[in-house]
């Protein structure tokens, strides 16, 4: 069951069975699957057409995904793709996941398959729709053959070939075989922006049906012959050791097998999940906590602010920020911060994992599938040839599943089973505190203005993590790492003299990309300064940055199209108003105006959050208007509460009891709205949209409150007002 | 041994009756469209119907359940999608999906039991969590599914 818009047959309701929505669920071939049969149904699986798609006798086009499901849409998205091109059925389009092995057995075939940074799209769109145009001129090519006529009198439609002037029509499922085998002398253009046919249309994503049902199968819900489970537990402090513990409690649960000892941790292995579970917790392990036991976030942010009394390494400058400050007018200064935060997807990490004597298996919900792979072959003492990593949808990934921490525990505990199949849960509390977090930040910001109020010099100085320290360290030069400084060393207001200066630092604290990297923290805090200027030079919010944006036209427009759609300046009621933000991250450019009610007890709802969007060309513009929608919310729990604080060494929020995130009462109604450039632009979309909501947001609440948030969460601050 | 009933099917099983019911489901019995979220019934992902009302499975010991009617994400379709199902399809609702059969048990039974259910209704019984920030999709689609199941009732 495929679906193609909102419009849907009634007999496409009728409840799918695993042979009709198999295609739509992973291809979770267990290791002795049968080559060339669809593990669900049986069925051939078709022509291989190249690495990337297949076309089974009925015309059935299975489209390879080298990107990760997590919520997303690649599954819709990265077909689309290809499919704008081969001009096929839509509603004969499956997706699968393409394979790493594979991938590693045939040099890179499938390219890019880290999904992050928001860009699935803009990474891989050029190669994907290679591969559909030079798929859509074999199937030409092996109809010409057949008929005997030019290639150049045949076109393609709705998957099929169709030779006009004799009036004939083949089906792609029977030209399939021999477009196989033909080789293109060379590989077609494939379509620019005005000469889509697909892309750019909204459509329903291909995996929701299974998402509707229970049958979507996540990394939680494998189940391999004769696996056994494992419960993990960690250190609760980072460096932490195991310095004693007794087995005999977990040993006496029913069902529990043994416990082993794993890097800063040790498991629970059992017949069923809870089970171990139970082992794991009838133990009392005796820790070593090691050099960090006393860590305290609150003295890391105090560190890290006192370092913004001190010159930074410079990551831009323009003219003299410093002199000019001197000579400004009037000076205004304000210090901002922003906190560890966890990522708290919904699905607690796991991995599963079947050693045998000549191959590997691993199934979990990755968004590097690649480094999995790597992993256990490392781990293992493997040829990475031999280890097939069978990615599953994620239940979230925000950036806590690109990281492999979690398999690498796994395939450790894997290999001290030897070959009895295993599968590993972490308990949300374990993946909270065992995870890596959206880094401490500080921020100092100063602008000066001249006489008549015009803004003339901006100085920064930002104190945070290098996340790149940790595992590339190569690309940090000089103490500057992009990804801590981005939105403020490419800051879009035209001011004469700014300065825009870093130090690099590092705690205990493991650090990893988290939904929007440095863009979270930054553009909150250089787009709350930035209404702080505003009011310094007796300006609305938006006509101020208007006028700073003029060399900006992209900017300008999706900030004119937020501030239009929101009804900018309208009157609120009293105790409610709007604010305006605007950020560019990930090739995007994104505005928002919340408007947000705060009570006189202090209590915030954001009611609405407009959105204009500028990522350049779309492919499918529901599944962008879903992110969008994502982006807002999940920054507003983290704008509202979102906080990893660090004591005495460990993560004090770990579960949702003590991590409030925003639920339906809280969340906002979100419009998005397209200020699209077009031409070759193409931007990302599953991150931009998350930089601009903090700042709108507590702009907005500034104008109820008088209340300037500098600090994030909103939830720590006295919001009464009368 | 512990007998349930789960989706019609009555299952005898060689569980410790402190089980969470949750794990019942998921590894006993292989039903694993029902998700462990936080295991501290605070994320609902584990909803399930016992007797047809919303129950969190991950803090619920399947002894519990025992002789009660247990009906999952598995069994919530009749011949055809319940209309919350078609409804969370036409609004293409889920992300992630990770959330959404706990979402979709809440979202059920509050549009089984409440024939045009207002926002007010919504907010107060729609408080799973879901971390994709589908809420506004959600909302929409309950419209939707109450509008389809009164249809439904005035066809029949």
């Amino acid at each position: 069951m495929t679906l193609q818009n909102s419009t849907l047959s009634r007999r496409a309701f009728v409840k799918s069975s695993v042979a009709a929505s198999g295609g739509l669920m992973l291809a979770l071939s267990l290791p002795k699957a049968n080559a060339g049969l669809d593990p669900w149904t049986g069925a051939p699986t078709g022509t291989e057409i190249s690495a990337w798609l297949t076309i089974d006798p009925n015309s059935q086009v299975t489209i390879r995904v080298a990107q990760s499901e997590m919520g997303e849409g690649v599954f819709t998205a990265m077909p689309m793709l290809v499919a704008e091109e081969l001009d096929c059925d839509w509603s004969q389009v499956k997706a699968e996941y393409a394979s790493a092995n594979r991938s590693v057995r045939e040099n890179g075939v499938y390219k890019r398959m880290g999904t992050g940074g928001s860009g699935a799209v803009r990474r891989s769109r050029e190669y994907l729709q290679q591969a559909g145009a030079s798929a859509r001129e074999r199937l030409k090519a092996a109809a010409a053959a057949r008929w005997e006529v030019p290639v150049a009198e045949l076109r393609t439609e709705g998957g099929e070939v169709l030779h006009d002037a004799s009036g004939r029509r083949t089906a792609y499922g029977v030209l399939a075989a021999e477009a196989a085998a033909i080789t293109l002398p060379e590989e077609p253009a494939i379509r620019k922006a005005g000469e889509f046919k697909l892309l750019g249309t909204p459509l329903n994503r291909l995996d929701v049906p299974s998402k509707v049902d229970g049958s979507a199968t996540f990394g939680i819900d494998v189940k391999v012959p004769g696996m056994v489970y494992a419960a993990y537990d960690a250190c609760p402090v980072w460096g932490g050791t195991l310095a004693a513990l007794d087995d005999a409690p977990a040993l006496a649960v029913k069902g529990v097998k043994k416990v082993i000892r794993v890097e800063d941790g040790f498991a629970v292995i059992a017949d069923s999940y809870w089970r171990a579970r139970k082992g794991l917790e009838a133990l009392s392990p005796q820790w070593d906590l090691g050099p960090n036991a006393g860590a305290s976030s609150d003295a890391m942010r105090a560190e890290f602010k006192s370092d913004l009394d001190r010159r930074g390494v410079v990551a831009h400058e323009e003219g003299d920020a410093y002199a000019s400050l001197e000579g400004a007018e009037t000076v205004i200064e304000a210090d901002y911060d922003a906190p560890y935060l966890a990522h708290l997807a919904m699905e607690p990490v796991n991995c599963t994992v079947a050693i045998a004597k000549d191959r590997v298996d691993v199934w979990t919900g990755t968004q590097n599938p690649e480094s999995v792979l790597g992993a256990a072959a490392e781990i293992l003492g493997r040829a990475p040839e031999t280890i097939h990593v069978h990615n599953c949808f994620l239940g979230g990934g925000f950036g806590r599943r690109s990281m492999p921490d979690f398999a690498r525990r796994a395939l450790a505990i894997a290999k001290a089973l030897g070959n009895t199949p295993v599968k590993v849960l972490w308990s949300r509390e374990a993946d909270t505190r065992t995870g890596h977090f959206r880094p401490l930040a500080a921020l100092r910001f100063k602008a000066g203005f001249d006489a008549n109020g015009k803004p003339v010099a901006l100085l920064n100085r930002s104190a945070t993590h290098s996340i790149l320290a940790g595992f590339r360290p190569e690309v940090v030069q000089n103490g500057l790492d992009g990804s801590s400084t981005e939105g403020l060393e490419n800051q879009p207001y035209d001011i004469a003299n700014v300065s825009i200066e870093h130090h690099l630092k590092r705690t205990p604290v493991p650090v990893w990309f988290w939904r929007s990297v440095g863009s979270s923290q930054n553009g909150f805090a250089l787009e709350a300064f930035i209404d702080e200027m505003a009011e310094a030079a007796g300006q609305d919010p938006l006509a101020f940055r208007q006028a700073l944006l003029h060399k900006h036209p992209a900017m300008l427009n999706t900030l004119n199209l937020a501030a239009e759609k929101a009804n900018w300046g309208r009157p609120m009621a009293p105790g409610s108003a709007q604010g305006i933000a605007i950020h560019e991250s990930f090739g995007s450019i994104c505005a928002q105006v919340a408007e947000v009610t705060v009570t006189q007890s202090g209590e915030v709802k954001v009611e609405r959050v407009v959105t204009a969007i500028d990522c350049g060309n779309t492919v499918n513009p529901r599944t962008i208007a879903e992110q969008v929608e994502s982006s807002v919310i999940y920054g507003l729990s983290a704008a509202l509460w979102g906080r990893s604080d660090i004591e005495n060494g460990q993560v004090v929020q770990q579960n949702f009891d003590r991590n409030r995130v925003v639920k339906m009462v809280e969340a906002p109604a979100v419009e998005t709205h397209f200020s699209l450039s077009g031409g070759e632009h193409w931007g990302g979309i599953g991150e931009p949209a998350l930089p601009p909501t903090a700042p709108a947001v507590v702009n907005a609440i500034y104008k109820i409150t008088g209340r300037r948030i500098r600090a994030l969460p909103i939830a720590q601050h006295d919001l009464r007002w009368s | 041994m512990i007998t349930l009933t789960v989706n019609g099917k009555t299952h005898t099983l060689d569980v410790e009756p402190d089980t969470p019911l949750l794990w019942v489901l998921r590894d006993h019995l292989d039903l694993t469209g029902t998700k462990f979220g936080c295991g501290i019934a605070q994320c609902g992902a584990c909803t399930v119907h016992l007797d047809g009302r919303p129950l969190r499975s991950c803090v619920t010991p399947v002894s519990v359940a025992e002789g009660q009617a247990i009906t999952t994400i598995e069994g919530l379709a009749g011949d055809t999608l319940h209309a919350v199902q078609q409804a969370w399809i036409e609004h293409d609702v889920p992300q992630c999906g990770y959330c959404q059969s706990g979402q979709l048990m809440v979202a059920a039974h509050l549009v089984d039991n409440t024939p045009n259910p207002s926002d007010e209704d919504i907010d107060q019984a729609m408080i799973n969590i879901c971390r994709c920030g589908t809420y506004p999709r959600m909302r929409s689609a309950i419209h939707r599914a109450a509008a389809l199941a009164r249809d439904a009732m005035a066809d029949a």
